[in-house]
């Protein structure tokens, strides 16, 4: 009895630790879980014939749901610029990857957060059921649109014959399982841009689903296992973090609820105006960006982004009149018929730029001068003098584009068409593709076409690596750094000057070579006297 | 055999230390300014600024001794003799003259060398010591009202001032082996005392430049710091 007494002293002891630290534990879980379990909703049943179905389901409950996206740019894929009034948004721009959504809608739509937009030239479809919820909320990883569906899922069997293909989602399980947006959700549409995996972004590929640490301090799951929307904050289905209008210099800290402006989609709203320990690095960061030091490099992930795309080189077809896929060493792309040249990077180190976060984009309507190439897809502004500029890391995409000479401007990409064939795909006949889109998009076409080269300009901000990774002081204070391209300040260890520096070290040499004859004339008349 | 005391404790303190500071500087200095590589720049720069205050504090310790011993005197120029040194340099020391200048506690340097560390003290430190602040307190100029500074200008006279120094030690430490033997002036700096064994009484006392040991006989002769006999 004595022992078995003393011997649960010490358990109940331990319990009692035990409660205490756990009750001292005031951790919660990292997404808070849900009050509802979709599960045993009735309206989640089942079976949905179509997304539209589903999202009816949806709207049943969440009344604003709808609404709210619809007012968003993941929905209208316009922005008008607040201050170039520029009107942008993917429905108007041309990139230096596909060219244009315009005339290519239902492969470019498929990416679209809802269903069946397949005319770009009229804004997309009005009703409520048209929105895809399971896109941004499907937890199961199953939910996947047709790449010509115009924002569609697969909804059967696309090779009926291989059961090795990728099924048709199971849509009623898919909605009684969704949940918060996660990395998988973002980047079923943000890693693919351009046409494939970290194709466009080179800070955005399908390594950032289950990234290590080294290359995303945030995102891995052993780092801070951030999603997308930790830091995109949302409201309403909107999502801050504008790549047209970017917010280069966060000068208000740290987001704090009430006081600032509920985004912590900039570094400073987490790590503030000083992150440093020392002092020299935080005064760094009025006009260097957290980005360009603290990713050293792009695409890190093993998977190679695109840094150059030569459309010019489209239609040459092989020996047996079929299109051509070659690929070079390291087993990218470097040939398609169907898109043209290619070249790709991995590791990439970024180019470095002043940026306000200002974006001015050249449109199809604005004139060229193809005198002066590459032309500027996208401009961006920013100087050293601006206090509202940062050094930021950049991707620059490079490449040829087709565009009229004659009138001077780019035109329409029209590569896919899924009824007739003018498009460059169907018929790899260039004249005839870029006509048809001429045509669509209603713009003044001479009919001569040409490819001029373009460049384009990504910020870089995403692959943020551990603090111990972060470039050296020397990667840029050195004779032929990192910034080398920016010459509008001076910089410690890179900068100089010349005739300075030759004077110091003539001056230098010669007071050594003067001491130096002086004492070997001491040493001379020395031994002179004393032979003497 | 009689020893004077030449430089005091303080002093081979503040001198030595200093040497190694402005080496280290120099070395840390010239890789700030992209010359070579060495420590990496991030280092060079966190070092460059350590051993920069360093001295500082030891400047003002200095200033505080030369001021409270009345030391500061040994650097008022004189003209007395300096011909006469300058001559030595250029002429008398290849033919064996004798170094004109006697040193004493009074007058421990030559009139060349009172020109040359008043120029030291009163110039290219200045120099360093204001465009090297300013330089590291770059990211405070709007806050001190110096938009107008450039950095790039602050650079160029630190960098200037950086090469006279260079020139200054070079010019200063071949100085310093024109003594009887090559470590006869350096050993002083190191023990204080002037070894006065071979030395004569002195024959005549000028102010400037002879033995006036105020608590001792004035036999103890101090040993010119040229001397080559």
């Amino acid at each position: 009895m004595m022992g078995s007494y003393t011997r649960r002293i010490p358990w109940g002891l331990l319990a009692a630790m035990l409660m205490l630290a756990s009750g001292s534990a005031t951790a919660l879980e990292r997404a808070s879980p849900s009050t509802a379990d979709h599960e045993r909703f009735k309206a989640l049943q089942g079976p949905f014939a179509s997304g539209p179905e589903v999202t009816e389901a949806c709207l049943k409950c969440h009344t604003e749901a709808a609404d709210q996206l619809q007012a968003t740019t993941h929905w209208t894929w316009e922005y008008l610029h607040p201050e170039t009034r520029q009107l942008l948004g993917k429905r108007h721009v041309v990139n230096s990857f596909c060219g244009s959504v315009a005339s290519n809608e239902p492969f470019c739509t498929s990416c679209h957060t809802g269903y069946g937009w397949d005319d770009m030239r009229e804004a997309p479809p009005v009703a409520g059921n048209r929105v895809d919820c399971l896109v941004c909320h499907d937890t199961t990883g199953d939910y996947w649109k047709s790449p010509t569906g115009a924002g569609h899922p697969v909804y059967e069997s696309l090779d009926p014959a291989d059961d090795t293909a990728r099924q048709p989602p199971d849509l009623a399980r898919i909605a009684r399982n969704i949940g918060p947006t996660g990395r998988q959700n973002c980047g079923s549409c943000h890693f693919y841009g351009g046409g494939g995996d970290g194709v466009k972004h080179g800070d955005l590929d399908s390594s950032l689903v289950d990234p290590p640490r080294t290359l995303d301090v945030h995102m891995a799951p052993e780092g801070a296992d951030f999603a997308c929307a930790d830091c995109h904050t949302t409201s309403a289905h909107s999502v801050t973090g504008s790549r047209y209008l970017t917010k280069a210099r966060d000068t208000q800290g740290i987001d704090v609820p009430g006081h600032t402006d509920f985004t912590r989609s900039s570094c400073e709203s987490c790590h503030g105006l000083a992150p440093h320990a020392s002092t020299k690095l935080n005064d760094h960061i009025d006009q260097v960006a957290c980005q360009s030091c603290h990713i050293p490099a792009f695409a890190r992930g093993g998977v190679a982004t695109k840094t150059w795309w030569d459309w010019s080189t489209a239609g040459r077809l092989g020996e047996d009149g079929e299109p051509l896929k070659i690929r070079d060493a390291d087993g990218n792309l470097e040939y398609l018929s169907t898109k043209g040249s290619f070249r790709h990077g991995e590791n990439v180190v970024p180019e470095y730029r002043w940026f306000d976060g200002q974006v001015r984009y050249t449109l199809r309507s604005d004139t060229l001068d193809d005198s002066q190439q590459p032309i500027e897809i996208n401009r961006i502004q920013g100087s050293h003098d601006d206090p509202d500029s940062r050094i930021w890391p950049f991707k620059i995409m490079q490449g040829k584009q087709p565009y009229d000479p004659v009138n001077q401007h780019l035109l329409v990409n029209h590569v896919y068409s899924a009824v007739d064939d003018t498009a460059l795909w169907t018929n790899f006949d260039w004249a005839k593709a870029l006509k048809a889109g001429a045509e669509y998009a209603d713009q003044p076409y001479s009919g001569e076409f040409d490819f001029v080269e373009t460049r384009m300009h990504w910020p870089i901000t995403h692959m943020v690596a551990p603090a111990e990774d972060a470039l050296h002081c020397s990667a840029c204070h050195a004779r032929e750094g990192r910034l080398a391209a920016l010459t509008d300040f001076y910089l410690p260890a890179r900068d100089r000057s010349v005739w300075l520096d030759r004077a110091g070290w003539s001056a230098a040499l010669l007071v050594l070579v003067g001491s130096l004859t002086h004492a070997g004339g001491r040493i001379l008349t020395r031994r002179r006297r004393k032979d003497s | 055999m009689k020893r004077v005391m030449i430089y005091k404790r303080f002093e081979r303190f503040w001198h030595w230390s200093q040497a190694a500071l402005i080496f280290f500087l120099m070395f840390t200095g010239f890789e700030i300014h992209g010359s070579y590589q060495a420590l990496g720049f991030g280092t060079a720069a966190r070092l460059h600024g350590l051993a920069a205050y360093t001295l500082i504090g030891l400047w003002i310790l200095a200033i505080f001794w030369h001021f409270t011993t009345g030391e500061w005197r040994q650097y008022i120029p004189t003209t007395d003799k300096l011909g006469a040194v300058i001559h030595y340099y250029l002429i008398g020391t290849f033919t064996g003259a004798e170094h004109p200048f006697r040193q004493t506690t009074r007058a421990k340097h030559n009139p060349l060398q009172r020109l040359a560390y008043l120029g030291f003290k009163l110039v290219i430190s200045p120099l360093i010591w204001i465009s090297g602040l300013l330089y590291l307190f770059y990211n405070q100029w709007p806050a001190w009202g110096l938009e107008g500074l450039s950095l790039g200008g602050v650079a160029l006279v630190h960098t200037a001032a950086a090469f006279a120094m260079l020139a200054f030690v070079i010019g200063h430490v071949y100085m310093a082996t024109m003594g009887k033997t090559v470590f006869s002036l350096v050993k002083p700096m190191i023990t204080g005392y002037e070894d006065s064994r071979e030395q004569l009484p002195a024959k005549d006392a000028p102010d400037r430049g002879t033995v006036e040991a105020p608590h001792q006989p004035p036999s103890g002769q101090g040993h010119h710091p040229g001397g080559s006999q």
